[in-house]
């Protein structure tokens, strides 16, 4: 293309282009700057900024409490990651392989929920979770159990509110990469004498590995920060990074802390990510699209 | 030999369509809980205990239940808008054009996906408070539109991907203008792709908690903030009965709208 020809755009070029970088520039690349500059901040008595450098913030990442919820928060992440694959997995497996007409349908039955407030969803679990709710009456009506269990307001209960809230994430792009599997590739394991099973860990799961990594990827950094899941279902006991970094803001007003804690996922979110990228991974993947 | 293979085929069969029924009961139990409660005498949301129409009734005369939703209807409504124009522009010229810079607005558009959207409330937050904007609608409908934009610019990028640029031209040749080409040519192809920006950012927003709880005032609070502040006293069936009114009216719209898409789809490739 000639000079000139790109001179002569340059008009409606720039009328396009100028409002998303604007956007871009005030609403989410200086926030993020002035978090990372203030992480080195401290507060006054009257919870406001003081510009003056220290990394007092950083070193009381190490303290013994916030240690303990980096790793509750870890293990309910890591957790609802590992239970969003073993359920994803065979379910976007029958996916990829059923006829176009129910794939489609229960496509739209995999996200029809995500059109109901999540909050709702949530919550409505305790109806079913809770001391006389129905899961604890049919558990002891059959027997299992002689008294209801205690479900609710459990780690366990947070890590179910994870999963249920995230697991569409697993199963989109796991279905991805089963959809664009070569099937003469099985064919070839099956007639060279290999099992189901010897097929599925040689060829299907390390072709199908990408997909995994951009499932885990939006299950677990979401379920860090995910903070409602954990007040609904975990019931203020069983906190995660993202009721530490609401509370800097919302009660606390240590919003130098709070910042500093959001860098660290940041951090974490960009080496998870760079870790994707580098295996080969596509963006576009991690942004469902 | 085949008899065998064939009863473990149905083994397998049957395998697959029970794992597939659980987790559609795991992913619908909450919901039918939300369904049959919302018709349910008593207003502890504990056990069924008898029928009853009346949270229907009543949500009607709960002022501020109806006023969160109405303001997530405006809020979602005006921040899909602006996404829109914004998505569209951007997606247009950076399929048509080479320019400095491109690598940094590609880049920064995965942000907001990608980052935790606790990370982009509480930024968000902080440039609200530096520009001493006071916290209330006007900066939810700009927080939504921030991670509504990506998504806008995604999806017609999607579909542009497919997109014969010589019919541009041609129009040109024939002597229409930019605008008559974008009007006239380049928004009828890419509308599909703009109209599932459109709805995907429209959800997003109905639904979005955690950026609207540290991106609005107490003036204006969403159907999400709404739920939320309710749950200490417990959420009563009312916001169940108006969730399965939403819930029956998407439900709609969805199935029809995904069929409608699965048979065009279909036609197409015949």
């Amino acid at each position: 293309m000639g000079g000139a020809v790109f001179k002569k755009k340059n008009i409606p070029l720039f009328a396009m282009i100028s409002p998303v970088t604007a956007w871009l520039i005030v609403l989410i690349a200086i926030p993020l700057v002035y978090i990372l500059a203030i992480s080195f901040c401290s507060t006054n008595a009257d919870h406001n900024i003081a510009f003056h450098f220290t990394l007092k913030n950083y070193i009381r990442l190490f303290d013994p409490t916030i240690l303990g919820i980096y790793s509750n928060s870890l293990i309910v992440s890591i957790l609802s990651t590992a239970f969003c694959i073993l359920l994803a997995y065979p379910f976007a497996y029958v996916l990829a392989k059923t006829t176009p007409f129910k794939k489609t349908l229960m496509m739209i039955f995999l996200m029809l929920p995500f059109w109901t407030n999540s909050l709702i969803r949530l919550y409505s679990w305790r109806t079913l979770l809770g001391k006389n709710g129905y899961i604890n009456e049919f558990l002891v009506y059959i027997g299992l159990i002689d008294a209801p269990l205690e479900m609710m307001f459990t780690r366990g209960a947070v890590i179910l509110g994870m999963v249920y809230t995230l697991l569409p994430f697993m199963v989109l792009p796991i279905h991805t990469a089963i959809d664009k599997l070569d099937t003469s590739l099985i064919e070839a394991s099956k007639d060279l004498g290999a099992n189901f099973w010897q097929t599925f860990k040689n060829v299907i799961l390390p072709l199908t590995a990408p997909g995994i990594f951009a499932g885990s990827i939006m299950v677990f950094i979401p379920s860090l920060g995910f903070f409602f899941v954990s007040d609904l279902m975990g019931g203020g006991n069983n906190q995660i990074i993202g009721n530490l970094i609401s509370r800097q803001f919302k009660e606390s007003y240590n919003w130098p802390f709070g910042a500093t804690l959001s860098i660290m996922l940041i951090v974490l979110t960009i080496v998870c990510v760079r870790l994707y990228t580098k295996s080969g991974g596509k963006l576009d993947e991690l942004g469902n699209i | 030999m085949r008899n065998h293979l064939l009863k473990k085929s149905t083994r397998q069969k049957f395998l697959s369509r029970a794992f597939c029924a659980l987790i559609f009961i795991f992913l619908y139990a909450p919901i039918a809980v939300v369904i049959l409660f919302s018709f349910n005498v008593s207003r502890r949301n504990i056990l069924f205990e008898g029928f009853t129409f009346s949270w229907y009734k009543e949500m009607f005369s709960n002022g501020p239940l109806l006023e969160s939703f109405a303001n997530t209807l405006i809020v979602a409504a005006s921040s899909t808008s602006l996404a829109v124009v914004i998505g569209v522009l951007a997606a247009v010229a950076m399929f048509r054009y080479k320019f400095k810079g491109k690598g940094f607005i590609d880049a920064m558009l995965y942000v907001p996906v990608v980052i935790p959207e606790i990370v982009l409330g509480i930024s968000l937050l902080a440039s609200f408070a530096i520009a001493s904007i006071p916290l209330g609608r006007i900066t939810l409908i700009i927080a939504h539109t921030t991670f509504s934009i990506p998504f806008v610019v995604f999806t017609v990028r999607a579909r542009l991907a497919g997109y014969d640029k010589s019919v541009e031209e041609a129009a040109m040749d024939l002597g229409a203008n930019r605008l008559q080409v974008l009007t006239g040519i380049t928004i009828p192809i890419i509308l599909p792709g703009i109209i599932a920006g459109a709805v995907l950012a429209f959800t997003l927003s109905i639904d979005d908690f955690i950026i609207s709880f540290f991106t609005t005032g107490s003036k204006s609070i969403t159907f999400p903030l709404k739920i939320m502040e309710s749950v200490r006293s417990g959420i009563r069936p009312d916001a169940y009965a108006l969730s399965s009114i939403i819930m029956l009216v998407t439900f709609i719209v969805v199935v029809v709208s995904q069929l409608i898409a699965y048979r065009t789809s279909k036609k197409e490739k015949l």
